[in-house]
């Protein structure tokens, strides 16, 4: 136990727990979206998020962009994210487009039981992380910087980063975008409709396969964003980096209350937030011993999470 | 080409049927002497040299071994997955702790000063796997199933997270210099060596046996009948006045019970252990043994387990790929035969039923 230093770096703890849980309630947005509608683990997201950070390593390399360019302008690092980000989505909302059309909807045709969705799902991400393993030689493969850390404020001792902001603000803005798109516009309505009754919403006119592609699509797009954003934070991306990341936002949506798309914000933010105290208290090697923890802890008392399920109760 | 696949998988299933047909229709004797020659031949299988079934890699032995406690863990998982109908992702931490156990207490090279014999160890781990299972369980049991799923899932990480960074279980240098079960060959030399693992085998196989009769035993039982009855309905099961937490609880722990004695088993041969051997993507291929080979049923999870389990080590020329080929199979069967290879009957009757429902979703 390490109190001194929990107390001490507090500020700063707290920012890289924000910026991490950032990404983590991006990736969480897939699975919540998915079980929402669904009741499906949509255990092969986290693959999903890999080919994000390989598209966006490809874009840049694509781009002449590499380990050994030097530091590019604030033009040029504008025009390199934008393009990362459109490359990841589409990536990865086409590879959460393939996973349904190809895995789960014979399944769904056929009326299967739950467990035979999540194997399904299972052999899947197992299939797309090895292509990716076999494809790259199963070596990491460094990025280049793209943007350097620079102090921009400095709150209590406490110094955040241009990169840490820009990953927060990038986030918040596409889970708002989320949020309103399924609020307040009709494809967002028909999501709904599903989510609540998938039989009266068909009879209503509702195309349910297109619904579930969108949200598939839409889980994808949002894990793509996730991707760049962990790309330009960590630098380095292997075959195999979704399955921790995954397990880790698959727990945070299950914290926030799975299906609900502002708890998987929540439980993202919590989850980022309780790891690195945790990591400041018990040591690094202890971090993810600790989200783990805690979310069985937070289960044992409100065991549907903490904002409970709603995408399935909102009004449409 | 998709029907011709799905003809041919149903004239497999038709003569898997009739099979099933004419063994009921055998007279006792007759199945008797049967099963008793499938059995000697199970244990002569490391003698006899039968050409295209040895591994061309790796010791045949060694790979029997492995294949006999893959077997033992999908028996175990199945009480919980296929009989129970609860999602558990993180068996490996039972397995964990039952090999964790032996090393522990009975490794020269532990910290633990406790040398305990090895047959005192291993109802050690099996009574240790089970208070885990039961700790586990008390809480969770009571939330829904996908709940359960990443709570075990998190079990299972932690388990291997201690096993890594505490000093005991000694992460990654591991706990050497376990040892095996007593006993000596006529000529003085130890009958569990390193050298010999027939014996390592023998040992495995007669577990197995007597865990699957027991299991067999418990499915037809009043508690087995509780089991499909939360399987099928929880909240009807309830109301029929069964104790469906308790019986959930009962089926944690037997099925904790039969990891932990796999995972000591594994450990004993092993000889030596680290944390690199209970990674989650193991835990995530039992469940696909059990589910691979049709959950529910005996024959099927043994299929399945076999599968999983001699497989890779058979076609280890092609390592690189054969998780890519295990991925694909694993969606391919289930696409096509999501009641499993060896569908048990119950399972298979309830999905023609299902079939023959109006589509939801």
């Amino acid at each position: 136990m390490n109190i001194d230093f929990l107390l001490s770096d507090f500020g700063e703890l707290t920012i890289t727990g924000l910026t991490q849980g950032a990404i983590y309630a991006l990736i969480a947005l897939g699975y919540t979206l998915v079980y929402g509608v669904l009741r499906l683990i949509n255990f092969a997201h986290s693959e999903v998020f890999m080919i994000g950070t390989f598209a966006s390593l490809g874009v840049w390399t694509a781009a002449g962009f590499g380990l050994n360019s030097g530091d590019p302008g604030t033009l040029a690092v504008l025009g390199l994210l934008g393009l990362a980000i459109v490359a990841a989505m589409l990536a990865s909302g086409a590879t959460a487009a393939v996973l349904e059309m190809v895995a789960y909807r014979p399944l769904r045709r056929r009326n299967a039981p739950n467990l035979v969705f999540l194997i399904t799902a299972i052999g899947a991400s197992v299939v797309i992380a090895e292509a990716a393993g076999v494809l790259t030689g199963r070596r990491p493969s460094g990025l280049p910087t793209l943007v350097r850390p620079v102090e921009v404020l400095n709150i209590g001792g406490a110094s955040i980063t241009n990169l840490q902001l820009g990953i927060l603000a990038c986030a918040l803005a596409m889970m708002v975008a989320l949020d309103l798109f399924i609020n307040r516009t009709r494809m967002g309505r028909g999501v709904r409709a599903v989510a609540q009754d998938p039989q009266t919403s068909a009879l209503m006119g509702v195309d349910k396969d297109r619904v579930i592609l969108l949200i598939f699509v839409l889980g994808g797009m949002m894990a793509g964003v996730a991707a760049v954003l962990y790309n330009i934070k960590i630098g380095s991306t292997t075959y195999n980096v979704g399955f921790l990341l995954g397990i880790k936002a698959f727990a945070a949506a299950v914290l926030g209350g799975i299906g609900n798309l502002r708890g998987a914000l929540l439980g993202g933010l919590l989850i980022g937030l309780v790891e690195n105290y945790g990591a400041g208290l018990f040591g690094n090697e202890w971090m993810n011993a600790v989200a783990f923890v805690a979310l069985v802890g937070v289960l044992l008392f409100r065991p549907t999470g903490l904002l409970g399920e709603s995408l399935r109760g909102a009004r449409a | 080409m998709m029907d011709a696949l799905r003809a041919a998988d149903g004239r497999r299933l038709a003569a898997l049927a009739a099979m099933r047909e004419r063994w009921r229709a055998l007279p006792k004797p007759m199945r008797f002497a049967v099963v008793v020659a499938l059995v000697a031949l199970l244990y002569g299988l490391p003698n006899l040299n039968i050409p295209l079934i040895r591994t061309p890699d790796t010791d045949f032995t060694s790979v029997l071994f492995l294949v006999a406690i893959y077997v033992l863990v999908a028996v175990g998982l199945n009480v919980v997955i296929g009989l129970a109908g609860l999602l558990d992702l993180g068996y490996i931490g039972f397995y964990a702790v039952g090999a964790y156990t032996v090393a522990i207490f009975a490794s020269p090279s532990s910290v633990v000063a406790t040398k305990l014999p090895w047959l005192a160890c291993i109802p050690l781990a099996i009574g240790i796997a089970m208070l885990s299972g039961v700790i586990l369980g008390w809480p969770t049991l009571r939330l829904r199933g996908d709940y359960l799923a990443i709570v075990t899932l998190g079990f299972g990480e932690i388990v291997r997270l201690i096993a890594v960074n505490w000093d005991v279980p000694n992460g990654q240098r591991g706990i050497s210099g376990i040892p095996g079960p007593p006993g000596t060959w006529a000529d003085g030399s130890p009958l569990f060596g390193l050298i010999d693992v027939r014996p390592f085998y023998w040992l495995a196989l007669t577990v197995v046996i007597v865990c699957m009769l027991a299991v067999g035993r418990l499915e037809h039982s009043r508690v087995g009948r509780s089991w499909l009855a939360i399987r099928e309905d929880e909240d009807a099961a309830e109301v029929m006045g069964v104790n469906t937490f308790k019986f959930k609880l009962w089926a944690f722990a037997i099925g904790a019970a039969l990891g932990g004695l796999s995972g000591a088993l594994f450990a004993s041969k092993q000889a030596f252990i680290n944390s690199d051997s209970f990674d989650l993507l193991t835990s995530i291929l039992f469940v696909a043994a059990v589910v691979l080979g049709g959950s529910g049923n005996m024959a099927g999870v043994t299929v399945g387990a076999i599968l999983i389990s001699y497989l890779p080590e058979r076609f280890r020329g092609f390592a690189d790929y054969r998780l890519l080929v295990f991925g694909i199979a694993l969606v391919a069967i289930m696409v096509f035969r999501p009641q499993g290879l060896i569908p048990s009957r119950r399972r298979a009757v309830e999905l023609k039923d299902k079939r023959e429902e109006a589509v939801v979703v």
